[in-house]
């Protein structure tokens, strides 16, 4: 096959997804806004989503915090900088680690459920069976899931902040001899609202992304339990992927 | 015939990324009242006539009617959505919701019933398709086939549709079980004086169920009439098709 050909029947594929997605969030945000809203699915899809994201979320974080502050220590003492370690372990964890780290652990524990699941009922017919029965899948099945992710992200992302901050104390009070009350007041003291604030806000985008991708390789997942398996592999890679790419322009904004 | 047509599929082209059209200018009608049951081979677009008429697939080219007037998926105003009735060949409950609520779904999230009447109308229509009531409580996975479609025809009946649409509906069961659910579609759609389009592949089942049969080949309808008139018509290809015979010596 001719190189060129390839190259542009791959960037036209590629420009056909983005548009299909584009088409699909804009088809998700019109169901946000226009009732009937289904409330018990979204109390659902937050218990989903949230509460049993708790464990993986909180031990992700923990083990990030305190990895994060024996590696700081490590880099530190090169220039006599170890007591920087709260503040940068609070710093990374608040602004950087943990709304990335706990957004790609739901990438792969949610969209990939949600793909599966929304998948399932694409090869069984059930949401041709909701259009017989008068519910728009969008209202009914998509907007309940994208809205459990923006609300219930930045919950869990400052549940993994206080987790992961709590993990670079126990190893530099534990392991690194530092004293527990300047640890605690160092990184209470260096913390901005902004700091806070940013990450939170990127959490409710990489909710977004994450159940968004769930719900459309779900959606338009093909070709029976086969297809249902691809759709929820291509969830995952797709929600890693736009997450870091959203990371990076949202903390280019925020700096 | 002087019957009034409740559904009309008007010169209905439907194609699938680029390929020969499923359906190629198909026109057929369903009567008012009648029990229309729609025959063919395996990918002659039997399915995709009937999900152009739920509005699940729109045609490149043609229309649906529904009493005159465009299906319009989507639409408030799409004359479809509510009055039809639809059992799907592998029943698709939803898993995660006990039977009374797969059959009151309708009432409960688009007619606004209360959840105490949508209950009581849900065990009435569990009661016509001849299901106990603690099957109610159920989760679809612990049924059986034969009761799996009993619970997907009350759905499509609890709303009291004027069209009712069957996909495959013996497809996967036994000869008496199949037997049942035949006389369950025929007691059904007498009750409930409603116009009926059924596909399938079982001659059995149409023979129990039709008014009217019509044969799709070639994404065209081949041959139409009366169930009298299925096992004498002078089209060859119908009547092997009905016999069960191939065109193979």
């Amino acid at each position: 096959m001719n190189p060129l050909r390839a190259i542009g029947a791959g960037l036209i594929a590629l420009l056909r997804s983005a548009g299909a997605v584009a088409l699909f969030a804009g088809q998700t945000l019109a169901a946000l806004v226009r009732p009937p809203y289904f409330a018990g699915q979204l109390a659902q899809q937050i218990f989903k989503i949230g509460f049993l994201s708790l464990p993986v979320v909180g031990l992700t974080a923990l083990f990030t915090g305190a990895a994060l502050a024996l590696n700081i220590y490590t880099g530190g003492s090169r220039f006599n900088a170890e007591s920087f370690v709260p503040n940068i372990v609070a710093m990374g964890i608040v602004r950087e680690l943990g709304p990335v780290i706990a957004s790609l652990m739901l990438a792969g524990r949610v969209s990939s459920g949600i793909a599966a699941e929304i998948g399932a009922m694409r090869a069984t017919e059930q949401i041709d069976a909701l259009h017989t029965l008068a519910t728009d899948p969008m209202r009914y099945l998509i907007a309940p899931r994208v809205l459990a992710g923006v609300l219930v992200l930045p919950v869990l992302v400052a549940t993994a902040d206080i987790i992961g901050i709590y993990g670079g104390f126990l190893v530099s009070v534990h392991t690194l001899d530092f004293n527990p009350t300047i640890y605690v007041r160092n990184t209470w003291d260096f913390l901005s609202d902004w700091d806070i604030i940013s990450g939170l806000i990127k959490a409710a985008v990489f909710g977004f992304i994450l159940t968004l991708m769930g719900c459309y390789h779900g959606f338009y997942a093909q070709g029976g339990a086969q297809g249902v398996g691809r759709a929820a592999t291509n969830a995952v890679v797709a929600a890693a992927v736009l997450i870091f790419a959203a990371n990076f322009l949202l903390t280019s904004l925020f700096v | 015939m002087t019957e009034r047509v409740k559904i009309a599929w008007k010169n209905v082209t439907v194609g699938f990324d680029g390929r020969k059209p499923v359906l190629n200018g198909l026109n057929l009608e369903a009567y008012e009242g009648r029990s229309l049951v729609v025959i063919g081979g395996s990918g002659t677009g039997k399915s995709v006539t009937l999900k152009t008429a739920l509005g699940l697939i729109r045609p490149q080219k043609g229309c649906v009617e529904i009493d005159g007037k465009p299906v319009r998926p989507g639409h408030e105003d799409d004359p479809g959505v509510a009055q039809i009735g639809m059992l799907f060949q592998s029943g698709a409950l939803f898993d995660s919701l006990p039977i009374w609520k797969n059959v009151a779904f309708r009432l409960l999230h688009a007619e606004h019933i209360s959840e105490d009447e949508a209950r009581t109308r849900a065990l009435e229509a569990l009661d016509q398709v001849d299901l106990d009531a603690h099957v109610a409580d159920q989760r679809p996975g612990s049924l059986s086939g034969g009761m799996l479609k009993r619970a997907a025809l009350a759905r499509a009946i609890v709303a009291r549709p004027k069209i009712l649409f069957f996909d495959e509906p013996t497809t996967g069961l036994d000869p008496v079980t199949a037997d049942v659910i035949n006389k369950l579609i025929v007691r059904q759609v007498k009750n409930l004086g409603a116009t009926a389009v059924s596909i399938t592949h079982d001659m059995v089942s149409m023979h129990h169920i039709a008014d009217d049969v019509a044969m799709v080949k070639d994404g065209q309808i081949l041959w139409r009439g009366s169930l009298d008139g299925v096992d004498s018509c002078a089209n060859d290809e119908v009547c092997r098709f009905v016999r069960g015979e191939s065109s193979e010596d």
